[in-house]
């Protein structure tokens, strides 16, 4: 029997559809609204695409100015009758002479400059020069002479840092208009920047100074750099690393290998996945409260801001941690136990080595996360100064004052001089580029070491 | 650093235990390694840990209990007459420490001898002078009761170190000693170590309720303090943030409610702005995208996730914040004063958290079975009829509890809002104005110079106090919603 036995013999039914050629206004409906649906779900992509992209390109196009630094090349005389009044060389003497009594010798040599090449300027006086250098200048040339004081009587070629004005005009950050009301620089002083970047004499170079210098003051834009805050997020990371590795793990073997189901299980289980979500703010007051106000450890130390950052990726490792221990089949267990094994032998013998790719992924990916993180840090204490100096000697790294990445990034947005901004950016692109190879080197271990059962 | 040197001598004593402890139990079974009960290594262990746990235990208690002992005796040697007006016991005694610290330095720079430190007088010898010229920091001339506590502050810091490191050394020999003695053939070195290892494991367990223990209690006893200082129903009731500047309280009026109101209003920008997009992403690239397509937008997306919030906040601030302003600006529309509003945060929260939400909501469409998906496309229905009618409805309680967990997440969110909605705190519906949130009021009160009993920096930690159990209720409602729903297709 077919269908077509059902249909009433002289009767064709009507088609209510039209054919499957021309589609009829309801179709036409619910595929326009199908097409619509996935345009939208196309639509969200992109606009996630396009803000990544924004953000990358703002992050870039802003910061890689950082990386570049106007430079003065100048040929400066030591002139003995003002560094060494008395002509016997005595480095205590010389010590005397401080950076204002080397000032003038470099205005003088920038002046030599203009005048050697002819460079037509109103600015006539020597000390006039004064708004094109860096403040830092005179004390780098005074390092030169303390360190080697032959060099008085001599004229000596130096680079010196040129002001964060003239550093920012040549990369288009100051305008004409802009200095007009600006009391540091006018607009004399950049025809002779001009000038004397056409006379080469002014040039942009590659600073490395940024990645490895001190922070410098408010008023010295040019001359701060990341250096001080990396060591200090350096000696952090290895205190989140020393402990959290230790103590994730060991929390991680307990609950995932050893614990019994009850309630002190239950609770540690809660929270764990609660301290997760807690806002990371909240850790700050938490050592604001316990290590700062009741155990009385340094404020702005790396090593209290280490121990915040431990407590916050503790749960991150954990769980990461317990997600690969998981992952190791239960058939090795029960061999190890069947030759004779212990419990925890078979545990620190056959599944942690097996499960050690895991964790250690999930180790970098936590200290990524931590490395990162800068609120609880602002309540700890590691901005508001000026991190200037290096750490002399292991504990000092650990218990002096310190800022780190993050918190110098926020310490320079912070800052009223815009070229401060720019190093700000430019501390990002440092602070993204450790993070992607730290998670890069996560992605290569789990390429690498992962195995599937 | 005697500390330091403590620990390496507990170390060295606890490695002399390893190996004694194993010599002597090898010996113990005639050299015949199968009479023992455990493997050598075990004897070696069981001696060093009984070095090593008593000896750091006591180690690390003296060194939290001995400050406040001190502090307790040496307070109360500061006669009632030495507190000036205005001042407190704490801040003498601060002043006491200094003034110790100061004679240690000196003493230790050879500038005076030990003997001499302590019968310095300040009717004899100018104290402050001497310890200023040394480059000390002291803040004010310091008085002879000043002097005779930090002089005695000194001595007893000084024995109580020394009986510390005695008390730890004997410890550890102590513990050697038994570690040695038992090491014994039929002696249970295994049973023993383990049950150590294992109790090691619990205790690094516990840190998480450490932690939570910690936090309640820093927020609890800070915020009980506060209360004392302001009532609570001004907190809870006034529509006015102002705290005065002087750090003494009296004159500032601190209400929550504004706080609250510019937190709820930044969050829900940015969940307008991450749930859509988020949403809509999640979708696409769970039901329609290709392995190619899927494979390279999403770690695209999630990348947006690993990005640090403070590269955020200066997006915020230097980005976000100037484009808006030339838009809805005095030179565009005129609706808004400066780049910081809550606009500029809310938008920037938004970019962070889509990648939060899609990634929650994929995982729990992902979850929905396919024979549901299958039935439904039986039935006729087009793939986004499918979606809207049978796959979300399935989803949505799931797809709550993800946005539930982005809103806790905004409503944390730190450093955007600190770079990017200003410092004012504002009841206004204007989203172009500035606006301020709990997290950047927490920074503010806390990261000045004010002393750290005052109603200003205390009321920190009552802000503190709600933000943990606003988001802690968000995050239990969230996990409960969730966990609910995944129960119906197991």
């Amino acid at each position: 029997m077919t269908d077509t036995s059902f249909t009433p013999p002289g009767r064709v039914p009507a088609p209510r559809h039209g054919s499957l050629i021309t589609l009829d206004a309801r179709t036409k409906k619910r595929n326009a609204a199908e097409k619509r649906f996935r345009m939208y779900g196309i639509a969200a992509i992109a606009t996630g695409l396009i803000f990544l992209t924004v953000l990358l390109s703002a992050i870039i196009a802003n910061g890689k100015g950082a990386f570049q630094q106007t430079f003065i090349t100048t040929q400066v005389f030591f002139d003995p009758a003002k560094l060494d009044k008395n002509g016997d060389r005595n480095i205590d003497d010389i010590k005397k002479v401080s950076t204002f009594g080397y000032t003038p010798l470099l205005h003088n040599a920038i002046f030599a400059e203009v005048t050697d090449r002819g460079i037509e300027t109103p600015l006539t006086k020597a000390s006039e020069m004064k708004a094109l250098i860096s403040a830092s200048a005179a004390a780098q040339v005074r390092d030169a002479v303390i360190a080697n004081p032959d060099l008085i009587g001599e004229t000596v070629e130096f680079r010196i840092l040129a002001s964060s004005r003239v550093d920012g005009y040549l990369k288009g950050r100051v305008s004409r208009e802009s200095v007009i009301r600006d009391k540091s620089i006018d607009a004399e002083h950049l025809d002779l920047t001009d000038a004397l970047a056409d006379a080469g004499v002014i040039e942009k170079r590659f600073n490395l100074s940024f990645i490895t210098g001190a922070d410098a003051s408010e008023s010295r834009a040019e001359q701060a750099g990341m250096g001080v805050s990396i060591l200090g997020s350096l000696f952090m990371m290895l205190v989140v690393l020393v402990l959290s590795l230790p103590i994730g793990v060991a929390a991680s073997i307990y609950l995932e290998e050893f614990a019994k189901q009850n309630r002190w299980t239950d609770l540690i289980e809660v929270n764990i996945s609660n301290l997760a979500a807690v806002p990371s703010i909240v850790f700050g007051i938490l050592g604001l409260a316990v290590f700062i106000q009741f155990a009385h450890l340094p404020q702005s130390a790396p090593l209290v801001g280490g121990l915040v950052l431990t407590l916050m990726t503790l749960p991150t490792i954990i769980i990461s941690t317990r997600a690969s221990l998981k992952a190791v089949p239960p058939s090795i267990r029960d061999a190890a136990l069947g030759i004779g094994a212990s419990k925890m032998q078979s545990v620190v013998h056959h599944v942690l080595p097996l499960a050690a790719p895991g964790i250690l992924t999930g180790t970098i990916i936590g200290l990524a996360q931590a490395l990162g993180e800068t609120a609880p840090l602002l309540l700890i204490g590691m901005v508001g100064y000026i991190a200037s100096n290096y750490p002399d000697g292991i504990a000092s790294g650990f218990l002096d004052p310190n800022s780190a990445m993050p918190a110098q990034i926020y310490e320079w947005a912070k800052r009223a001089d815009p070229a401060y901004y720019e190093r700000a950016w430019g501390g990002i692109i440092i602070l993204l580029v450790v993070l992607l190879s730290m998670n890069l080197i996560a992605i290569i271990l789990r390429r690498r070491f992962e195995r599937r059962w | 650093m005697p500390v330091f040197w403590l620990v390496i001598v507990v170390l060295a004593l606890a490695a002399a235990g390893y190996i004694l402890g194993r010599s002597r139990a090898l010996t113990s079974a005639g050299g015949d390694i199968r009479r023992l009960h455990s493997l050598p290594s075990y004897y070696g262990w069981n001696a060093a840990l009984k070095v090593i746990i008593p000896a750091l235990l006591l180690l690390v208690v003296w060194l939290l209990a001995q400050p406040f002992y001190v502090n307790s005796v040496v307070s109360k040697m500061i006669p009632q007459a030495e507190i000036s007006e205005g001042s407190s016991r704490g801040l003498v005694m601060a002043e006491v420490r200094r003034t110790a610290n100061g004679l240690d330095s000196i003493a230790a720079a050879g500038l005076i001898d030990d003997d001499e430190t302590r019968n310095l007088r300040v009717d004899t010898t100018d104290v402050t002078k001497l310890l200023k010229d040394a480059g000390q920091v002291v803040t004010s001339g310091i008085t002879q009761p000043v002097l005779a506590a930090a002089q005695h502050y000194r001595i007893m810091k000084a024995s109580g170190d020394l009986i510390m490191s005695i008390a730890v050394v004997a410890f550890a020999l102590a513990g050697l000693l038994w570690g040695v003695r038992e090491s014994h053939f039929d002696f249970r070195a295994r049973n023993v170590v383990e049950q150590v290892v294992k109790a090691l494991l619990i205790a690094a367990a516990s840190i998480a309720v450490l932690t939570t223990v910690g936090i309640v209690f820093s927020l609890i006893f800070n915020t009980w303090e506060f209360f004392r200082l302001y009532p609570a129903a001004d907190f809870y009731t006034l529509f006015e943030w102002a705290p005065s500047f002087s750090g003494r309280g009296g004159a500032s009026s601190l209400g929550i409610l504004p706080l609250l109101w510019g937190t709820f209003y930044i969050s829900l920008v940015a969940l307008v702005v991450a749930v859509p997009v988020g949403l809509f992403a999640a979708i696409y690239l769970s039901e329609y995208a290709s392995p190619t397509v899927r494979g390279f937008a999403k770690p695209m997306l999630e990348l947006l996730a690993g990005i640090p919030t403070i590269v955020y906040g200066l997006f915020a601030l230097l980005t976000v914040g100037p484009m808006l302003l030339t838009v809805f600006g005095d030179d565009g529309l005129g609706w808004m004063q400066g780049g910081r509003a809550v606009m500029t945060a809310g938008i920037t929260m938004g970019i962070m958290l889509i990648p939060f939400v899609s990634s929650l909501s994929d995982d729990i469409i992902n979850s929905v079975p396919q024979s549901m998906r299958d039935g439904s496309y039986g039935l006729g229905a087009t793939k986004s009829e499918t979606i809207k009618q049978v796959v979300l409805p399935a989803a949505l309680p799931g797809i709550i509890g993800a946005v539930l967990l982005a809103a806790s997440r905004a409503i944390g969110e730190t450093m955007i809002v600190v770079l990017g909605a200003g410092a004012a705190a504002r009841l206004s519906l204007n989203p172009f104005e500035a606006m301020t949130t709990v997290t950047a009021k927490i920074v503010s009160q806390l990261t000045g110079d004010s002393d750290f009993a005052s109603p200003e920096a205390l009321v920190a930690f009552a802000l503190g106090m709600n933000l943990f159990i606003l988001t802690l209720a968000l995050n239990v409602l969230a996990l409960y919603i969730v966990r609910k729903y995944r129960e119906q297709y197991e």
